[in-house]
């Protein structure tokens, strides 16, 4: 729990000229909140995380070009209320009174200081519960103005809102805005400048029942009185987190039990109170019917009915999936061979020798191996936000929630698995979705078991080696059958270790689905084009570093100790042909050689690794991750030291379910680091899916020799 | 005032079983916890007008329309809310 700082916040900030103004910005999820913070900031922002948890804090500079310096702007967390205990309701609350600063907790720099004025979206279309949030933050003792969004849908569904009115109720400006057409932005401004030098409203006037006050008013008296105890009397009477200190503790529960004794639902009434109040303010301040948009509901009568819904959504799911393979191929071929011709060209403009091989084969392979998958996050993260600033992902969760509930996720674990088909690493990012850690977490456990486009190659490999052109009954293609397989094979361990996890570590009861379903609107350009690239540029920056220094690691242990040896000695004699050669009793078992050790070492930094160090291996010529047809016959062709082949068709199917269940992929790793800010989950995630990928390798191969195969 | 009586006269139910379409208007939320609270912070507390649109493909979910907006929820969830159904209509 933060230090509570109950003198400092009373008092209102006079702006000073020169520091800028801190705002801090409200709303509920879907209230077009960030629609308005993409407005006010443009490109100006920064997203990072808070210190110490996973919730995202982004922060921009709202400049209004009229010589006064720019307002410092945070996007707090999309909130329903300030009251409940996920990691978002209490950073919002942190930050709007100041506690998450320098000045409060002293987590440095990076934290926030008070915001001088706090800024409300409120849906114009959805005023009584966008209204709830407001109401709290006014209970908070600071500067508020109210941002009345999606003013344009209201006008259109003949809603009139007295302004005078409202603003009246609630004791704030009220600025109708229209983030999109950048109406009523300027006022908002003037609004905020004003609120910070009148300082803090009289805030929300309800009241509790006589026996409720009185508690109230004593714990208040407790804490100091004033607005700020009061404050402090009804957070610590009813949050939900227990309050702070022993003795204020002991009176908070002696309190909670005189007002249980006398009714058993004591806890709602300061929830039914503020919705009475906000009835009020409406009844007074609202004309016209709220009716949901027609179109929403049209549209839902398709796109949620039971036959037709599940059905649209695997045709939404497959146009995504064909549409980012199909579009990504080009640029993905246009950057491969970017970074070909530029390894060629360092190659040739630089002498030959220790540095040119690093450069190339570490620097220009390394980070040429992860830009390559650029264009597919582009695409996919281009989706998503999509389908979720349009409002069909709420759907999509609500019509599979019923099947992964079997599995004891919540349905918004749908999508980021299925993201994960094309590459575990923004499957990964889309989990912030999921508020309850524990499911999130679970999540991200399974994510990368999800046959993702880096396994392909592999599978590619091994399919065109051995079971190319070979049929099953006549007419389906082996090969085929066994990349179907192979996927399902991963969905399946993914189903069994998330029942598992559920069941276990992540124990928790069956996550709750209380879930807005908002109406559709056109997806925002603004929102969409941040969303891609905060995204890319989180990929290239994280897993880019993280890739780059473990290529370099890479090719440092395939090269030294150098000696004078021949080019293929070359490779026994290093340090990974050493580590192949020593872990060859451990994965012989399994049908591999010392050779297939190296590959496997190499290929956990990147799946895809594992064809180009193959291709070294076998000294075929093949340095890119291409399927040369010399590299297939250079497999088929390959021997153990018996004369025997090397590679069976079994030792290829061993292969690949090691590679669908094992978690090679340093990426992944570095970004579950990033999302769970710990080492705990990628080391346990490594741990787990090497040893079932060894396992099941293990019984695919041996059980394979008993039946007779290879 | 016949009417009048009529409605009086409704059933408690709750809102897992109210049937879609069929107008109701919350009674109290029985439910404790982080659940309850959070129904309520989204504005099914008593007295507040609600009606269910439909289930989902296997039954559950369910999406309820309440203060104006769409909301989903489980079954189980359903069942901590108490409603009186508003006439026959």
């Amino acid at each position: 729990m933060a230090l509570r700082n109950r003198n400092s916040d009373e008092l209102p900030r006079a702006a000073e000229p020169k520091r800028p103004l801190v705002v801090a910005l409200a709303g509920n999820p879907n209230a077009g909140k960030t629609s308005l913070f993409n407005a006010l900031t443009g490109l100006r922002q920064k997203v990072a995380n808070y210190p110490g948890v996973t919730v995202e804090r982004k922060e921009g500079a709202w400049a209004l070009g009229d010589g006064a310096p720019p307002a410092r702007i945070i996007d707090l967390p999309g909130l329903y209320s300030l009251d409940a205990n996920s990691p978002d309701e209490q950073i919002a609350r942190e930050v709007i009174l100041g506690h998450g600063g320098p000045d409060g907790t002293g987590r440095g720099e990076a934290a926030t200081p008070a915001p001088d004025v706090v800024v409300v979206a409120v849906d114009a279309t959805n005023l009584e519960r966008n209204l709830y949030l407001a109401t709290q933050v006014l209970e908070l003792g600071r500067p508020v103005v109210v941002a009345l969004t999606m003013m344009d849908l209201a006008e259109r569904e003949r809603l009139e809102i007295d302004l005078p009115r409202l603003e009246q109720m609630l004791g704030a400006q009220v600025v109708p805005v229209v983030a999109k057409q950048r109406r009523g932005l300027e006022a908002l401004f003037r609004a905020v400048r004003e609120a910070a030098a009148e300082g803090a409203g009289p805030g929300a006037g309800w009241q509790l029942s006589g026996a409720a006050e009185r508690e109230v008013a004593r714990l208040s008296e407790a804490a100091g009185g004033g607005v700020a105890g009061r404050r402090e009397a009804i957070h610590d009477l009813y949050g939900e987190e227990a309050a702070g200190g022993e003795s204020r503790g002991r009176a908070v529960a002696e309190a909670r039990a005189r007002l249980a004794a006398a009714n058993e639902r004591w806890w709602q009434e300061p929830l039914l109170a503020r919705y009475e109040w906000i009835e009020r303010a409406v009844a007074a301040s609202l004309r016209g019917r709220k009716e949901r948009p027609r179109l929403t509901d049209r549209l839902d009568r398709w796109l949620t009915h039971r036959v037709s819904g599940p059905l649209i959504l695997v045709a939404i799911m497959l146009l995504v999936f064909h549409t980012i393979f199909t579009w990504a191929a080009v640029p993905m071929d246009l950057i491969d061979a970017g970074f070909g011709s530029a390894g060629e060209a360092a190659r040739r403009a630089l002498p030959e020798g220790l540095f040119s091989d690093l450069l190339v084969d570490g620097v220009i392979t390394g980070v040429g191996g992860v830009l390559v998958f650029l264009p597919q996050i582009l695409l996919l993260f281009f989706f998503i936000a999509i389908l979720e600033d349009s409002g069909y992902m709420a759907r999509a969760a609500f019509l599979m929630d019923r099947l992964m509930r079997g599995v004891g996720l919540h349905g918004k674990a749908f999508l980021p698995l299925l993201s994960s088909f094309a590459c575990a690493i923004p499957g990964i990012m889309a989990t912030r979705t999921i508020e309850n850690p524990k499911d999130r977490l679970a999540t991200i456990m399974i994510a990368p078991l999800m046959s993702c486009s880096a396994r392909l190659p592999v599978y590619t490999l091994m399919i065109a080696a051995f079971f190319a052109d070979r049929k099953v009954l006549g007419v389906l293609s082996l090969g085929a059958l066994l990349i179907l397989a192979m996927y399902l094979l991963g969905i399946a361990v993914a189903v069994a270790v998330a029942w598992l996890l559920k069941h276990t570590i992540l124990k928790a009861p069956t996550p709750p689905l209380v879930m807005e379903l908002p109406p559709y609107r056109l997806p925002n350009v603004l929102t969409v084009g941040h969303t891609m690239a905060t995204r890319a540029w989180l990929f290239v920056r994280r897993a880019g570093t993280v890739i780059l220094a473990i290529s370099i690691i890479l090719w440092a242990l395939v090269t030294f100790p150098r000696g004078g040896v021949a080019p293929g000695e070359q490779l026994r004699q290093s340090f990974a042909g050493r580590a192949g050669r020593l872990i060859e009793p451990a994965i012989a078992p399994l049908g591999f050689d010392w050779q297939m050790g190296v590959g496997l070492i190499a290929s956990f930094a990147a799946r895809e690794v594992l064809v180009a160090t193959l291709g070294i291996i076998y000294n075929a010529g093949a340095e890119k991750e291409t399927v040369s047809p010399s590299l297939i016959d250079a497999v088929r062709a390959a021997r153990r030291p018996d004369g025997g082949p090397a590679w069976t068709p079994l030792v290829a199917v061993s292969m690949m379910v090691f590679f669908v269940l094992a978690c090679q992929c340093m990426s992944t790793v570095a970004i579950v680091r990033r999302e769970t800010n710990s080492w705990r989950w990628p080391l346990f995630m490594v741990g787990y899916m090497t040893t079932l990928a060894y396992l099941a390798s293990l019984v695919t191969y041996q059980g394979g020799r008993l039946l007779g195969f290879g | 005032m016949s009417d009048r009586a009529e409605r009086q006269a409704t059933d408690l139910l709750t809102l897992a079983r109210l049937p879609a379409g069929r107008q109701a208007r919350v009674v109290a939320v029985v439910g404790t916890g982080t659940i309850a609270r959070r129904l309520m912070e989204m504005g099914v507390v008593p007295g507040a007008p609600v009606r269910v649109i439909k289930a989902a493909p296997f039954g559950d979910p369910l999406e309820v329309r309440v203060r104006g907006y769409h909301l989903a929820l489980r079954r189980a969830e359903a069942e901590t809310i108490m409603v009186a159904a508003d006439g026959a209509g």
